[in-house]
């Protein structure tokens, strides 16, 4: 936990862990919280990781982050852990999983699919693991996007 | 048996609905062919035809008039709400409040999903884009079960296997039956890995070939398709490819007796007149056959007896 120090410890809140170096954002992006919200957010990048040589960790305080809210980060940054922290102590510990639906999340790479028109619609995903990755299949045009999701977020 | 409210994709469908669907086509033929009947009497059929179509729509007419139903169309957008601005999802809406069952045609891949989704009624997709036209795989089903058989099937799919979208529902519906799929297309036609790796995972014999000539002795049928100048980019790429893959009756000496040719037509000279005469030509007895299916199709989601 020491070498977490470089932003302070915070009492109550959700540390995000183990996200893939570069990720922070992203992960601040998917969550949605960024200009939403008054909790103060702290991202830290390419911190050294015995696991993973270099990480991301994101500390949002004062705010417990629920599994639903949180799992859909899996999709850039599946090793991440989800800490909650209370009076300065982790009190609850889990790894975000894949959610098998994302909604709003991405947009389709088919730029003739309905999802990228002017319809009242909302770009929808299924959500399937492959041995290397994620592969998304979207509901409307059933087109697949399996690299550079980050890419693809809305 | 049968619960499916809407027709959108084959990748929603079971064998065992299929087989559900292709079993009620066999029993309404005999109406497709002008038997009387009144099953969907009473029932009003929406045709939204947001792209041209001739045999699809008029099929679709055909079929819902020959079991005693009504149709109302809307065929150019140039005089539709659609020209106004209004988005489909409204027109949807409203038509949903009219009619018992919409059939759609939309340039836009996903429409047909999204229309499902607003809509109270039933709607059946008859060609979304790029996408999926559920019922020509479905008449291309019932011909393959009529004209030859579904089980254990040699079949060659020709042409245009990139941008058709016929062929890639087609081929997915048929791993559902085990077949063994003969790829004939040029280079740049080629049929796109990820739906190969598809087939192949669920222990499906995919080969691939230039030369149609060496599908011709084995094939139980050949699936042709037209190459669509619309599908390219650039049109001196299709310049370059169309016309490289023909019919003709002298090309057809080495076939079995027993095999068949189909085509989802319009044909342009993918095959060659002189092949509507011998015994293998089938195409023109598939376009009928898309009568018996729509007319299966639309009492099940009816939910007619």
């Amino acid at each position: 936990m020491k070498k977490e120090l470089r932003v302070r410890p915070i009492k109550n809140g959700t540390v995000i862990d183990h996200i893939a170096a570069g990720q922070a954002l992203n992960v601040l992006k998917i969550l949605g919280i960024i200009g939403q919200t008054d909790a103060v957010i702290s991202a830290v990048t390419n911190v050294p990781s015995q696991a993973m040589g270099t990480k991301d960790i994101v500390k949002v305080e004062g705010r417990e982050l629920a599994p639903h809210e949180v799992d859909k980060i899996a999709l850039i940054a599946p090793s991440a852990t989800i800490n909650i922290v209370r009076e300065y102590k982790v009190k609850e510990k889990h790894k975000v999983a894949l959610p098998s639906v994302i909604e709003g999340l991405v947009r389709c790479a088919n730029p003739n699919c309905i999802s990228n028109t002017n319809e009242p619609v909302i770009s929808k995903f299924t959500v399937n693991k492959r041995e290397k990755g994620v592969q998304l299949r979207c509901v409307y045009c059933e087109r697949v996007i399996s690299e550079n999701i980050v890419e693809h977020l809305l | 048996m049968f619960t499916k409210k809407h027709i959108i994709s084959m990748r929603d469908f079971s064998r065992a609905e299929i087989d559900a669907i292709l079993k009620k086509a066999e029993e309404l033929e005999s109406f497709a062919k002008g038997k009387k009947s009144d099953l969907l009497a009473g029932k009003i059929l929406a045709l939204l035809f947001y792209e041209s179509s001739t045999r699809t729509r008029l099929s679709f007419e055909t079929a819902m008039k020959r079991l005693g139903g009504e149709t109302v169309n809307m065929i150019s957008t140039e005089t539709s709400s659609a020209s106004k601005g209004e988005t489909l999802a409204d027109t949807i809406r409203v038509v949903s409040e009219y009619a018992d069952a919409i059939v759609l045609r939309h340039s836009k891949e996903g429409s047909a999903r999204m229309a499902a989704e607003i809509s109270n009624i039933p709607v059946i997709n008859a060609g979304d884009g790029a996408g999926h036209h559920p019922t020509q795989t479905l008449l291309d089903l019932y011909t393959i079960k009529r004209e030859s058989h579904l089980e254990n099937l040699d079949i060659a799919l020709i042409g245009d296997l990139k941008y058709g979208r016929t062929v890639h529902s087609l081929a997915y519906a048929l791993s559902l039956y085990g077949a063994n799929i003969s790829l004939v297309s040029p280079e740049q036609l080629k049929m796109p890995d990820e739906i190969k790796g598809d087939l192949r995972k669920r222990g499906i014999d995919v080969s691939e070939t230039t030369k149609l000539e060496d599908v011709i002795p084995n094939a139980d049928v050949l699936y042709m398709t037209r190459i669509q100048k619309e599908r390219f980019p650039d049109p001196s790429e299709y310049q370059k490819v169309a016309g490289t893959y023909r019919i003709s009756a002298e090309l057809l000496k080495d076939a079995r007796d027993d095999m068949i040719i189909m085509h989802p037509l319009p044909r342009v000279n993918e095959i060659d007149a002189d092949v509507d005469a011998t015994k293998h030509a089938r195409y023109f007895q598939q376009a009928f056959y898309g009568v018996p299916v729509r007319m299966a199709v639309m009492s099940l989601v009816l939910g007619a007896r």
